[in-house]
Formats: C-alpha cells, sequence, structure tokens
C-alpha cells in the first residue's frame, strides 16, 4: 500500500462520515461544519487526481465562501437549537430506501462495465495546473467565461430583490 | 386541336369558382353580382363544353385527362381522371346549356329573396352544376361516385332552401335518406365492381367484362341499378321526387327535371356493356321502368298541383328512358334524356312563369284562362305539352317512339302497355294545360288584377327551350322516314359499339312500324282532344271519388312505406332507446364519467403539496428510467 | 487507484445527498445536500478527466485531454455559486414569511 492509496482510503473515509454526520446532524451549525470537512475531503482528492487549480478553487468558493454564506443565514435565523420536527417516520424510511437503492442500482450498473472496471489512474500529468487550465479558459472557452459574469450579475440581483425587506 | 382537350378541367372548374365565390362572399357580393357569376360560370363551361363538343366530333375515341392521383395504395389506384368522349360531352352540353337558361331564369324568379339567400341559391345551383359536370365527366366509377354524392347534396340544400318551412324541409330529408338508399346499393356494386376487375377506370373494365360470368354481373348490374333507382326516383324509391317540388321551380326544372335525375340513365347507358351482359338485370330494369311510368302516369292524372302534375311526368318519363336501358335501346335513353331535358326543363320554367304571375298559388283549380295574360308562356307551355305527348314533327315523338319501337322488337306486351302510358301522358298534360290556360279564370280579384308576364330573362329561356324541344327530335330522325339520318346514333355509335355487337338487333319490319306509328298517333291525339275538350269547359273541382281518389292520393304508396318502414323502424327506435340506451350505453357513459371522477378523488391523495413527497416521486421516478436504460 | 473506487465513492455520496434531501425538513440542510450531490459530481467529473488524460497520456505524455473536464467543474461551481446566492435569499425570504425554514410548511400546492 503506497502512500497515495493511504491517502485515497483516509480521504474517502472522511468525505463518508463527513457526509453522513451532516445529513444525520441535528444541530445545523454543525452541519455546515461537517460539510465542510466533506469540501476538505474532496479537495484533498481533487490533488490526488492532479487538479490542483480546482482543489483551490474548491476551498475558496465552497469550503470557504459558500460554506460562510450558509453559517451567516442560519445563525441570521438563529436556528441553532435543534428544533427541527421530525419527518413522518415512513417518509423517511422511503427516503432511505430511494436513496440507498439508488446506489445499489447504479454500482450495480457499474459492475456490469468491464470497460471502466479495468482503468487504472496513474498520478502525473499537468492539465490540472492554472496555467494550462488558464490558457484553455480564456482562448476556447472564452464566450461561457464572459457569460458567467452576466450569470453572476443576474444572480446578485436576483439575490437582492428577493432579500428585500418589505416593499 | 388537342390544345382544347387540355383545357377539359375547365368546365367543373367555373361551376367551382361561381361557388366559391358566391358561397363565401354571399354577405359582400351585391344581388345583380352574385346573379352574372352564378350565371357566368355556367355559360363559360357551356362554351368549353361546345368546343369540346367539336373535337370530340372529329374523333371517336374517348380523351382522358388525367389530374392527379386520388387514391395510390398497395393494389389500388385509382386516379382523378376526366374522361371525354361523345356520351359525357353530350351530357355536358346539355347540363352547361340547360343550366345557364335556368340560371337566368333564377336570377328573376328568386328576386325577392334578400341578398345573403339570393347569393347561397346561386352557390348551391353552383355546387350543383359542378357536381353533375364532374358525374358525367370522371373516367372512373369512384369520381362518377363523388359527383354523384354531390349532386345528392346539392339535391337536398336546394329542396330545403327555405328551410324555415319545416315541411320543406321534411321532404328534403325524405329525399336525402331516399337517395342514400339508393347510394348504398351504388356502392355495393362499386366494391364488387372492384373486388372483381380490381379497377374503377372505365376503360379498363368494359373490355374485361367478357370474362366475367354472368351471375356475378347480374348482381353487379342490379346492385348499380339500385343506385339508379334513388337517383333517378324509380319504384320502389320514386317517391321523394314529387316532394321534392318544395324547392323552388328553377331547382325543380334543373335537378329534379332535366340532370340530376337522368344520373342513373347517364350511369346505366356509361355500364352498357355489363348491362348487356346481364339479361336479367335488363329484364328487371325494363320491367321497374315501364311500371313505374304507368304508375307515376295514373298518379299524374289525378293532381292538382301544378308541379306534382310535373313532377309525376318526370318520374313516368324517367320510367320510359329506363325502359328504353331495358330493351337495349341506349341511344334511344340518351335520346330521350336530352329531348326529355328541353321539354320539361320547358314545361316546368313555364309552370315557374304561371306560379310567379300567381303569387305562389300551385293549384290548377285556381287557375284558369291565363293564356291571354301570359302569351309567352301559354305558347310555350304549349310546345312543351305537344312535345311530351308525343306529336311530330316535335322532339318528344321521336325519342319516345324509338324507345317504344325498340320495346316492340323486345316484346310487344311492353309496347302495349307504353302505349298505354304515352296516352296517359297526352291526357294529364293536356288536362294540366286546359285547367291552366284554357276557360275563365278562377282565382282571386287580387290575383285576376295582378296576372302579368314575366320578365325578358325569364321568357328568354322559356324561347330557347321550345326552340329546343320543336327541333331537338331532328337529330335522331327514325331510318324509317330517312336513311342514315339519325345522326345521334352515329354520334353516340363507338360508346355503345360494344353493347351493339354483343346483342343482335331486333328489327321491326317498316310496314309494322308504319302501322305502330299510325296506331299511336291516333290514340295520342284522340286523347289530347278528349282531355282538351273535357278540361277546358269543366274543369274538375270537386274532390275525386272512388279509384281517383286512389289516384290522387298517389296510391297510398307513402302511407304504405309509413307503415311497412317508418313504423317499425320507429317503435324499434323506441324499444332501443327504452332499453339499451337507458340502461346500457348510458350506464356505460356514466360508468366511465363516475370511474374518471372516483379515480381523480384517490390520485388527488398524491398531490400532498408537501415538497418532500415530491421530491420522493421524482427521485423513484428516476430510478425506474435508470432500472429501464441500463439494465433493459 | 482504479477508476472505479472514485465512481464508488462519487455515487455514494451522492446518494446520501439524495437520501438527505428525501429525509431532512430543514430548507438549509437540504440545500446543503445539493451542494453536496454538485461536489460528487464534480468528483466524478475529475476522476474521468484524469482516466481520460491517462489513457491518452500513454501515446503523448504532452497530452491535453481531459482540460475539458476540470473546466466543467469550474463552471459547475460558478453556476452553485450563482445558485447559492439566490438560493439562501429565497430561504431567508421564507424565514421571513413563515417564521421557519421547515419545508413542510410550504404546501400551498396542494390548495
Amino acid at each position: 500500500m503506497n502512500i497515495t492509496e493511504i491517502l485515497f482510503w483516509f480521504l474517502s473515509a472522511l468525505a463518508l462520515t463527513g457526509a453522513l454526520m451532516m445529513v444525520t446532524g441535528k444541530n445545523p451549525v454543525y452541519s455546515v461544519l461537517w460539510l465542510i470537512v466533506v469540501f476538505f475531503a474532496i479537495s484533498g482528492h481533487y490533488i490526488l487526481l492532479n487538479a490542483q487549480f480546482l482543489a483551490i478553487v474548491n476551498l475558496i468558493v465552497y469550503a470557504g465562501a459558500i460554506m460562510v454564506l450558509f453559517l451567516f443565514v442560519i445563525m441570521l435565523m438563529n436556528l441553532n437549537a435543534d428544533n427541527e420536527p421530525q419527518k413522518n417516520k415512513w417518509l423517511k424510511f422511503a427516503g432511505l430506501i430511494a436513496g440507498g437503492s439508488l446506489l445499489l442500482i447504479l454500482v450495480g450498473a457499474l459492475r456490469q462495465s468491464d470497460a471502466l472496471r479495468t482503468q487504472a489512474l496513474q498520478t502525473g500529468g499537468e492539465i490540472g495546473l492554472i496555467h494550462h487550465l488558464g490558457k484553455v479558459l480564456f482562448t476556447d472557452y472564452v464566450l461561457p467565461f464572459e457569460l458567467t459574469s452576466i450569470l453572476f450579475l443576474s444572480a446578485i440581483v436576483g439575490a437582492v430583490v428577493i432579500g428585500k425587506k418589505g416593499d | 386541336m388537342k390544345q382544347i382537350i387540355d383545357f377539359a378541367y375547365l368546365v367543373p372548374l367555373f361551376p367551382l369558382i361561381g361557388f366559391l365565390i358566391n358561397g363565401l362572399g354571399r354577405n359582400y357580393v351585391g344581388k345583380p353580382l352574385v346573379g352574372i357569376i352564378g350565371s357566368g360560370a355556367v355559360l363559360a363551361s357551356f362554351v368549353v363544353s361546345l368546343l369540346l363538343f367539336n373535337v370530340v366530333k372529329a374523333e371517336g375515341s374517348p380523351f382522358t385527362y388525367h389530374l392527379f392521383d386520388f387514391i395510390k395504395t398497395g393494389g389500388l389506384y385509382i386516379p382523378f381522371d376526366l374522361q371525354i368522349d361523345r356520351l359525357s360531352v353530350l351530357f355536358m352540353l346539355v347540363i352547361t346549356g340547360v343550366g345557364f337558361l335556368i340560371h337566368l331564369y333564377s336570377t328573376a324568379y328568386m328576386k325577392e329573396e334578400s341578398s345573403v339567400h339570393f347569393a347561397r341559391y346561386f352557390a348551391y345551383l353552383n355546387l350543383f352544376v359542378f357536381s353533375m359536370l364532374l358525374l358525367v365527366m370522371g373516367a372512373n366509377y369512384l369520381i362518377m361516385f363523388i359527383g354523384w354524392e354531390g349532386v345528392g347534396l346539392c339535391s337536398y340544400l336546394l329542396i330545403g332552401y327555405w328551410f324555415k318551412n319545416i315541411d320543406y324541409g321534411n321532404a328534403a330529408r325524405k329525399a336525402f335518406v331516399m337517395n342514400r338508399i339508393g347510394d348504398l346499393g351504388f356502392l355495393l356494386g362499386l366494391f364488387f365492381i372492384l373486388q372483381q376487375f380490381g379497377s374503377l377506370t372505365y376503360t379498363t373494365i368494359f373490355p374485361q367484362a367478357g370474362g366475367i360470368s354472368v351471375g356475378i354481373l347480374t348482381v353487379i348490374t342490379l346492385l348499380l341499378f339500385v343506385g339508379a333507382t334513388g337517383k333517378s326516383a324509380q319504384i320502389p324509391l320514386y317517391t321523394w321526387l314529387p316532394d321534392a317540388m318544395a324547392g323552388p321551380t328553377p331547382v325543380s326544372a334543373l335537378i329534379h327535371a332535366a340532370t340530376m335525375v337522368t344520373a342513373g340513365i347517364y350511369m346505366i347507358a356509361r355500364s352498357n356493356v355489363l348491362y348487356t351482359l346481364a339479361p336479367s338485370t335488363q329484364t328487371v330494369v325494363a320491367v321497374v321502368g315501364l311500371s313505374t311510368a304507368i304508375l307515376a302516369a295514373t298518379i299524374a292524372i289525378k293532381q292538382n298541383d301544378i308541379k306534382k302534375v310535373l313532377a309525376y311526368s318526370t318520374v313516368s318519363q324517367l320510367g320510359y328512358m329506363f325502359l328504353g336501358l331495358g330493351v337495349g335501346a341506349y341511344t334511344g335513353a340518351v335520346f330521350h334524356v336530352m329531348t326529355h331535358a328541353f321539354f320539361k326543363a320547358l314545361l316546368f320554367l313555364g309552370a315557374g312563369s304561371v306560379i310567379h304571375a300567381m303569387h305562389h298559388e300551385q293549384d290548377i283549380r285556381k287557375m284558369g284562362g291565363l293564356s291571354k295574360k301570359l302569351p309567352i308562356t301559354h305558347i310555350t307551355f304549349l310546345i312543351g305539352c305537344i312535345a311530351i305527348a308525343g306529336i311530330p314533327p316535335f322532339s318528344g315523338f321521336f325519342s319516345k317512339d324509338e324507345i317504344l319501337v325498340h320495346a316492340f322488337a323486345a316484346n310487344p306486351v311492353l309496347y302495349w302497355v307504353g302505349l298505354l302510358g304515352a296516352l296517359m301522358t297526352a291526357f294529364y298534360m293536356f288536362r294540366l294545360y286546359a285547367m291552366t290556360f284554357r276557360g275563365s279564370f278562377r282565382g282571386t280579384e287580387d290575383q285576376a288584377h295582378h296576372l302579368h308576364e314575366s320578365p325578358w330573362s325569364m321568357t328568354v329561356p322559356l324561347i330557347i327551350l321550345a326552340f329546343l324541344s320543336v327541333v331537338a327530335g331532328f337529330v335522331g330522325i327514325p331510318e324509317l322516314i330517312a336513311p342514315d339520318a339519325h345522326k345521334l346514333q352515329q354520334f353516340l355509335a363507338p360508346v355503345f359499339a360494344a353493347s351493339t355487337q354483343l346483342q343482335e338487333v331486333h328489327h321491326v319490319s317498316h310496314s309494322t312500324e308504319y302501322m305502330l306509328i299510325a296506331v299511336s298517333l291516333t290514340l295520342i291525339v284522340l286523347s289530347i282532344v278528349w282531355a282538351w275538350l273535357k278540361f277546358s269547359k269543366k274543369p274538375e273541382m270537386d274532390d275525386a271519388q272512388g279509384l281517383g281518389k286512389v289516384l290522387a292520393n298517389k296510391w297510398y304508396v307513402d302511407e304504405l312505406y309509413d307503415v311497412v318502414v317508418s313504423k317499425p323502424l320507429q317503435s324499434l327506435g323506441v324499444v332501443l332507446n327504452r332499453f339499451i340506451e337507458k340502461t346500457a350505453i348510458d350506464g356505460l357513459v356514466n360508468g366511465a364519467g363516475k370511474l374518471v371522477l372516483w379515480g381523480g378523488r384517490q390520485l388527488r391523495l398524491l398531490q400532498s403539496g408537501q415538497v418532500g413527497s415530491y421530491v420522493l416521486w421524482m427521485v423513484l421516478s428516476i430510478l425506474i428510467l435508470i432500472v429501464f436504460t441500463l439494465f433493459i | 487507484m482504479p477508476i472505479n473506487y472514485y465512481i464508488i465513492l462519487a455515487v455514494s455520496l451522492f446518494s446520501i445527498g439524495v437520501a438527505g434531501v428525501l429525509t431532512r425538513r430543514n430548507a438549509i440542510i437540504i440545500f446543503m445536500c445539493v451542494e453536496l450531490m454538485l461536489n460528487a459530481v464534480n468528483l466524478l467529473l475529475v476522476a474521468f478527466s484524469k482516466m481520460h488524460y491517462t489513457a491518452a497520456a500513454i501515446q503523448n505524455p504532452a497530452s491535453a485531454v481531459g482540460t475539458d473536464g476540470q473546466l466543467f467543474v469550474f463552471f459547475i461551481m460558478v453556476v452553485a455559486a450563482a445558485e447559492v446566492s439566490v438560493g439562501l435569499a429565497i430561504i431567508v425570504m421564507m424565514y421571513r414569511n413563515i417564521h421557519s425554514v421547515d419545508v413542510n410548511f410550504l404546501n400551498r400546492l396542494k390548495h
């Protein structure tokens, strides 16, 4: 077992644990914190996969900005108390079953695909570095990239309009 | 001259355009323009028909003009073709020629109608001319059937033209239903032909007809004949025609005398080969035609409505045509169609002129002595009466004589019975004439004061038709009088060539023929004189007694049909309504409604309004989709 | 590392997210589960990008295959950021109106 595999298993266990704790946690604040753990683990995976740029962006955007936003909102509403009413037991059960069968079906589908099972991933490669991605982003993908600015603008305006108090 | 044939499609196209303009623009086009468009369209068709006639006269073989493929599936191929040959061009001339005169006449006759209804009338009339042209110009039975149904529809629309009168509406429905019965037979005949020959095109079917067994041909021709009895008002489906007089008089002249009712004749003349090959059908046709001729003639003797007399006379004359077809005198039948179109249209239009002058009074008991007030109508009506009675040299003599001589050749009994019918024809026509124009006026003061001759647009068609009634017979002078003078027979010879070869022609010696003509002429003149003298002086005013009452009530045929057909069907309808409709069908329909309601109430529970449940459904659906795409 | 390990990991995270959306009633937690699902997909995209690069690099070590996948992830993050801003605004609005973030109170669709 080399270091990559050890890291893989560690990060995978961390991500799954974090996800489960996030879903099951009673207190929304703890859920947010567990989700941040998941994002960190996923960033670690990105680094293992030589996607360094994405790893950093993931940390900054998700674990940093977005999750802080979540925390703000939760604290703004004073929701840290675990006062969430429980759902109907059966509905909850059905949800669990549905999620579980989704997992089973997708894994089952994977087991049918020999082409995917035999593929192995090597470490190395420089496509994930920022100078490489940046070049492609500002040549081939320059139009979608510029369009995202409009998306953001409309998101900002939308958020302001929706969040405005009264009218 | 090939170019004119290429414009054959114009003949039906003009009336169709007229129909569309008048029908769609009835709210916008003014009355004078409607009349001009309606009449002009038919006149244009007439001109094209004349040009076509010139071409066809030069060449004997039929022209086929391909418009488009109508039905083309698997083994079935029915093109939308027009066939221009000597038979169809003759009918086209009659239809458009008489049709134009009647359109012209209608512009004056229908003047009192409001603008919208006036346009509606002309639209129907043009549609009728279009359908009738399609009927005679079609190159296969299906096109003929389209025209056949089209004229039936127009007949229905025009009989019920004054739709606010319930009786008129009923008459229209009666005509339509009766026609439908016949059409069903015709349609079955078509299916049979299609099954036997694999085609409906005339030029394909007729050469093959010899190879089909007589039994099958008999069935086919009988089925077609059922269609003909409906459209051409023969026993047992004739009762609609007298009722059809509910329509405006020019309509009766055009549709119910000159053109539509001769569709059956045209169809049988067109299929002459099939009929010649099926002798038993020919016998049936002859017997039915003769019985109709006699039955209708007896009824006509006692009718007092001027149009009813003419209607029964039409039925009777159509019977003669079928007699001619039945004994193989195809030329004679077509000849009689032509002359009958002229003099019967003339008589109807004359009657219309009288009705117009009398302010919609149709009872001849309230007329009389009109000869001085309506001189032109009087003279032309008299010409029509002489023509239909069969006095030489008027046209009716030649055509009727030809049919009767052929009947004599086939079976003398047919001749003598036919002659009896001809005597009755002469009698009731001159009874009608005498009661209308002779004697003294029996109407109200008011009517007498307003009696007037009709305007020129009504009298001109009368004069033209009267002229044609006099001279039309000269195209068919029998061999007896002048050899090779029967121009019509020579003209139509290619159409009936196949039949002529198959059937040995019965020849009647000249001496016999002279004798027959002499006998029939004497008797006819006698019956005319009798009727003239009897009814001029002392018109028949009181209700008939004994046999006359039976005749006046049309042999109670309508009542018989009512008891035998209508009543049982109605009571069956009541029973079905009570048990099948109310319980079974209503139960099914209501049950379906209740099931949907119940199902809706149950399914409504799915709509909990909870976001969670919707997401759950979504996930389950996605699961199913994934399973389907990945594993199945 | 075989690619199917990554696939199974991503699918597991995704399924946990789905189960969370189905079982929780707190709008914010549901929203976080959606984010988790997005990240699972991102992870999968990056893994596939790597897989294609590995396959192509055998022939040509300077190959740029797989860049598209990573840029896709980048754009997904962009969209997610926009989505979160609007979504949180909606949740705030909802809390202001009904003083709860329980999605079960949002059952107006029924009426």
